[in-house]
């Protein structure tokens, strides 16, 4: 750690772990109501511990984004940040926020959340991974421009690089894109139109560009790869990503009523998608063969080897497999939306949030450069129990969604859903186990931050 | 990648590109509006059908079901509730009947204790939504 401001990036790094370990606990209770129909209902309820579940996942990467910016930027800038005092504040006021927020969900029904935040006034709650009440989505407004006005000063005023411009085009797009979940017209088309310029602009936008410029942070620090090589890679990898993930928008655009032209527009350039994903794992692969240095936290150089690769498949190949429109006329909304779902943000955002959290946390914790082989040997457990368990959760959903696209909508004799639920209870079983042996792995990684020893020593 | 192709060519082409592709997904936006009266058939948005938008919402039905393809899972396809369940009837009787503490060992509709004017809005939203051209998706009656 240069800089003393960047110390702040640990309490967002320690809260975003907080709550991945609560997103899993409540991804389990709803991987059991899958095969318990009845488990903890009426008191929780599936759509609920679903919400819990997503908002915690989207709550924990932003606050992973918000802590990789504070750590890379003063770096990156060569300066402090320009207010750690105004970055803790937002910190525990978003917390704060997030927990009520959470608690709201829980210890209440959803429509009695609504009355008393005031949805009618301007109703925006309801509506899937926004379900937010409209006053915390204006807490997020308000610690996002604040966390935005921070970093973009501590640029401004510092040494820019194009990891930097780069992060800060991509924060900028999230914050402007999330202002459309304010937009809820009456007409549902509409509403869903609209509703993608948040969650497709932001997952296939501009948070690649966020994933791009950790991604190559991380790599400058570990690699010692000339930066005009990274940063030449990172400019071609995101100019893919928005070329293609713009109008490749248009593959949600195939059957909520929009005109048919979308059905080719959506097909072509989202089947091009996976194009940035796979470059950004041959770049990854590249830096690490052409490193000039051994960096001694091997654990973070697997976490950006892991990401580059479990982003491809997950977004990119995963992403692929149901994305042209007439493969997408019998998907849509299955099973397979769920497997992609799930490897597509492991993959991309939970694997470089930790990643920057790999590299960062031990030098953050006063460490020379990295903990202690000990310490990164039960982290690379975690690793591969995560991932490895994740890659099983995705084909146990995959094995399931085939089934239902055959059985719901592919035969001759399409069947009702719950009866073609109850038929491929066996892979919603063993999605059950795969999501336990993530948890092993989740703790495992836990515990690696507990583990002593001597430390690496600087390559 | 090679000296012939530096870095700022790579810069031009994210920025040109990021731009002119941008530019081209708001025209088409733009035309997708024009297009929409006629396959969301708007003129038939009544109160009714508002009113059954926001108890969909501040239900969070969407947490259970999807509604044209968009949304969770756990629970059937609602788009073509409407034709599926034998109108407005059917969708009626069947939120009314859902049994307090649910059913053993298996999913539920939680029970919403509507009164009767809800579910009739809740039921000509449905209506509505059965009604929008989503290109002939979903494939068949069962969703």
């Amino acid at each position: 750690m240069q800089y003393q401001s960047q110390s702040v990036a640990k309490l967002y790094f320690i809260g975003a772990l907080g709550l991945f370990a609560g997103q899993i606990l409540f991804g389990l209770v709803m991987g059991l109501q899958y095969v318990i129909g009845d488990f903890l209902f009426p008191y929780l309820p599936f759509n609920i511990a679903r919400m819990v579940h997503t908002n915690l996942l989207i709550v924990w990467l932003l606050f992973g984004f918000m802590g990789a910016s504070y750590y890379l930027v003063p770096e990156e800038s060569e300066r402090e940040l320009h207010s750690p005092m105004l970055a803790i504040i937002l910190f525990w006021v978003f917390l704060v926020a997030g927990a009520l927020t959470i608690l709201g969900y829980l210890l209440m029904p959803y429509a009695r959340l609504a009355e008393i935040t005031g949805n009618a006034i301007l109703p925006t709650m309801g509506r899937e991974f926004l379900e937010q009440p409209t006053i915390t989505k204006l807490g997020i407004v308000v610690v996002v421009l604040g966390f935005i006005y921070n970093i973009g000063m501590t640029i401004l005023q510092g040494r820019k690089t194009v990891v930097t411009t780069v992060l800060i085009t991509g924060l900028l797009g999230l914050a402007v894109f999330f202002l459309f979940s304010f937009y809820n017209p009456d007409n549902l088309i509409l509403d869903k139109y609209f509703w993608w310029w948040v969650v497709h602009l932001w997952v296939e936008g501009v948070w690649e560009l966020i994933l791009g410029a950790i991604l190559a942070f991380v790599l400058i620090k570990t690699t010692g790869v000339d930066r005009e090589i990274i940063e030449k890679w990172l400019y071609v990898i995101i100019a893919m990503t928005l070329i293609t993930g713009i109008i490749g928008t248009g593959h949600h655009y195939f059957w909520i009523g929009t005109p048919e032209y979308w059905q080719w527009l959506g097909s072509v350039f989202s089947a091009m998608e996976p194009i940035p994903f796979f470059m950004m794992t041959v770049f990854a692969f590249n830096m690490v063969n052409k490193r000039r240095r051994e960096h001694p936290n091997k654990a973070a150089v697997l976490w950006a080897l892991g990401t580059a690769v479990m982003a491809f498949l997950g977004a990119g190949v995963w992403g692929f497999l149901h994305t042209l429109s007439p493969v997408n006329y019998y998907t849509h909304g299955t099973q397979i939306t769920a497997a992609h779902g799930h490897m597509a943000f492991y993959g991309a955002y939970v694997m470089i949030v930790l990643t920057i959290i790999s590299y960062a946390m031990p030098l953050l914790r006063g460490r020379a450069a990295a903990n202690s082989e000990k310490a990164q040997v039960v982290e690379m457990w975690g690793f591969w129990l995560m991932t490895v368990s994740m890659v099983f959760l995705t084909l146990f959903l995959t094995g399931a969604g085939i089934l239902q696209v055959y059985l719901q909508r592919a035969t001759e004799t399409p069947l009702p859903f719950m009866v073609v639920q109850d038929k491929i209870m066996l892979f919603y079983w063993l999605r059950e186990i795969a999501g336990l042996v993530f948890l092993v792995g989740l703790v495992t990684y836990l515990w690696s931050f507990f583990v002593g020893g001597d430390e690496a020593k600087a390559a | 990648m090679s000296e012939v192709f530096t870095k700022t060519m790579a810069r031009n082409i994210y920025y040109g590109g990021s731009v002119f592709f941008l530019l081209l997904f708001f025209s088409l936006t733009f035309h997708t509006i024009q297009a929409l009266p006629k396959r969301d058939h708007r003129e038939n948005i009544t109160e009714k059908v508002i009113n059954g938008k926001h108890l969909w919402e501040n239900n969070n039905c969407i947490g259970c079901h999807t509604l044209l393809g968009e949304g969770a899972y756990f629970a059937p396809e609602l788009g073509n509730a409407y034709k599926r369940l034998g109108g407005k009837e059917g969708i009626i009787a069947f939120i009314k009947s859902r049994p307090v503490n649910g059913i053993p060992d298996r999913r539920s509709m939680p029970q919403f204790n509507f009164n009767d004017q809800q579910l009739d809005d809740i039921a000509e939203f449905l209506k509505w939504t059965s009604e929008v051209d989503t290109a002939k998706w979903p494939p068949n009656i069962q969703g």
